[in-house]
């Protein structure tokens, strides 16, 4: 069969390769360019370095909180759609197949509400949050659980598609299990890469996320940026490329481990 | 392996009724299964064989009757305690475990220590003839094997009763008369009473004990394999255990009349009119003189020949013959028919 329409020559791919590579790196390369300018025509450390210097403790304590909030947020976010998400889509898929159809319909609703849109409605809700778990910025993370959950839907449901959880269950029950082993010992180890997929998304979405955390009048990475960009746009500038570093190291370990093959012999 | 109960459970279905909404699925379904019996439950789809397969299993809940192992109901006891084996119709092997793991599962469940755990997965990897495979992961298994595995894991737990769940029909022809002859060679050796479903008739008449034919949810006959092909009790029997031919006659004196040629009935008490008699492939054979017909075409089946032939009056039917004789299409031949006792048509 002829190559040509299969699949691009390797000359094709690389060249491909390179423009997107390029227009990806290009603004970074222009956010590390400018977080070392110094005097007109000179490039410095000090702006890195400054970060750090105890002289700025209080002038970047914010900023640090704002990182501090959005890691925890990141991890609560992630527990979240863990411990919520992923039990009920088997729980639906098991038991109550026919609503398969309305969970992932209500899964997705999320994606076509503008977050402005969401925090609206999420203002009065918080009001009662606020009552019952206090007003701590972990309980952001109620809010983000459900702004990452189209992301994390697509990517726990194509994980469970893979295999026939169905039949895996019942021949986990017929051998003597009990559901929680059902569900720990069979199931996850088969869906984990989908649970690491929607964890990863769940923590891009949180570090990334401005417009819900500013109009509650919470302080997160973004909030935090924002304000110092104000007074100092070197240190939002490495901020932001420290965030980015942040999420791609978290994408290249997460894969790692999600591509880690099964043991290749019991103990 | 040895089996701890060589005689086997007795399985009881009383009256047993599976209600799903709008369609009945079971009605009213009773079977006895001796202890260390084979019984196939055979059937076209949607007859409701691998729900009272699942039922008893566990998987589904009866609505109404009785399910009984050696005399108690289990009605109550979940799956995971009624202490069954289940091969499945599709692969069911857990992906992330080696094939040793695999079979180790069912003991680990039942808290066996680690030592004897791997002793007697190891023996059931051998008595199905995998015991090299033990490090395997399913993907790198053939489908053939893949059973085998799940066939040894349903066993190393020495459970009451094996259910098959069409555990042969994803698998090629080959593959499964030997997979078949080799689950029915460890039934026998182990003794333990097993259900098999299949919709494969001939798959069923070779290996069960009795095979029950079921339709719409009951159970139409059971019966030994010869009994269900020699002494159907139905039409639907006789069409759906063996090929029938169908040949439109006139009942009179327990006798049917096709086409000149007297057939005894295996129900004479039928009423004298109009049927259509059900005559198996085997029992019409070529002759020097009888019923004329036409050949139509001629199948080469490796032992014997099958060979579709036109009667005057357009009525087709197939003749099972040997290898010795090919008649040629379009050729004119002569039938008679053996005597055996015919079933009729609904």
């Amino acid at each position: 069969m002829n190559r040509v329409g299969i699949e691009p020559r390797a000359v094709t791919r690389w060249l491909i390769l390179g423009v997107i590579g390029l227009l990806m790196a290009l603004p970074i390369v222009a956010m590390v360019e400018f977080s070392l300018r110094g005097a007109p025509g000179e490039y410095t450390l000090d702006h890195w370095t400054g970060i750090l210097d105890p002289e700025n403790e209080r002038k970047y304590r914010g900023l640090f909180e704002g990182v501090g909030n959005s890691l925890l947020l990141a991890v609560v976010t992630v527990l979240i759609v863990n411990a919520m998400l992923v039990p009920t889509m088997v729980l639906v898929a098991l038991r109550f197949p026919k609503l398969q159809r309305w969970l992932e319909f209500v899964c997705l609703i999320p994606i076509t509400v503008p977050a402005i849109v969401l925090v609206v409605g999420l203002a009065p809700v918080y009001g009662v949050v606020s009552r019952i778990f206090g007003s701590s910025i972990w309980t952001l993370a109620f809010a983000y659980g459900i702004t990452v959950l189209p992301y994390a839907y697509r990517a726990v449901r194509a994980a469970m598609d893979a295999v026939d959880i169905v039949t895996l269950s019942e021949a986990a029950r017929s051998l003597g299990a009990g559901w929680l082993t059902v569900f720990f010992r069979v199931l996850v180890p088969n869906i984990r890469r989908g649970m690491l997929a929607a964890s990863v998304i769940a923590t891009a979405v949180v570090l990334g996320e401005f417009t819900i955390a500013s109009l509650l009048n919470r302080e997160n990475l973004q909030t935090s940026v924002l304000l110092i960009s104000r007074s100092d746009p070197y240190v939002a500038t490495i901020f932001a490329l420290l965030a980015l570093l942040f999420a791609f190291a978290l994408l290249v370990i997460i894969g790692r481990v999600g591509a880690v093959q099964p043991r290749r012999s019991s103990s | 392996m040895t089996a701890s109960t060589p005689t086997g459970t007795r399985v009881q279905f009383r009256a047993v009724t599976k209600q799903y909404p709008g369609h009945r699925a079971l009605d009213g379904v009773d079977l006895d299964i001796a202890p260390g019996e084979f019984v196939a439950l055979l059937g076209p789809s949607g007859c409701g064989k691998t729900t009272a397969l699942r039922s008893l299993a566990g998987l589904e809940q009866i609505t109404d009757g009785e399910i009984l192992l050696d005399g108690s109901d289990v009605a109550a006891t979940p799956v995971n305690r009624r202490d069954m084996g289940m091969v499945f119709q599709s692969y069911s092997l857990f992906p992330h475990m080696t094939v040793l793991e695999n079979v180790e599962f069912g003991l680990r469940m039942r808290k066996v220590g680690a030592a004897s755990r791997r002793t007697r997965a190891e023996e059931a990897l051998e008595m199905v003839g995998l015991g090299v495979h033990g490090k395997r992961f399913a993907h790198q298994l053939s489908g053939g094997q893949q059973q085998r595995v799940a066939l040894a894991r349903a066993l190393v737990t020495r459970p009451k009763v094996l259910l098959l769940d069409e555990p042969l029909s994803a698998l090629d022809a080959k593959v499964r008369v030997q997979l078949r002859d080799e689950i029915r060679r460890i039934q026998l050796e182990l003794g333990i009473t097993t259900l098999f479903v299949t919709h494969d008739q001939e798959e069923a008449l070779a290996v069960a004990d009795r095979v029950a034919v079921m339709k719409a949810g009951r159970i139409e006959q059971i019966g030994a394999p010869e009994d269900l092909y020699q002494r159907p009790s139905s039409a639907f029997v006789a069409d759906f255990v063996g090929v029938s031919n169908r040949l439109p006659g006139t009942v009179s004196g327990g006798e049917i009349d096709v086409h000149g040629v007297l057939l005894p009935l295996l129900a004479p008490a039928r009423p004298d009119g109009a049927a259509v008699a059900l005559v198996r492939p085997e029992d019409v054979r070529f002759a020097a003189a009888g019923v004329a017909a036409t050949v139509l075409t001629t199948s080469f089946l490796g032992a014997l020949r099958r060979t579709r032939v036109a009667l005057a009056d357009g009525t087709e039917l197939a003749v099972q013959h040997g290898t010795e004789v090919a008649p040629a299409e379009g050729a004119v031949v002569h039938l008679a028919f053996t005597g055996a006792p015919v079933a009729l048509a609904d």
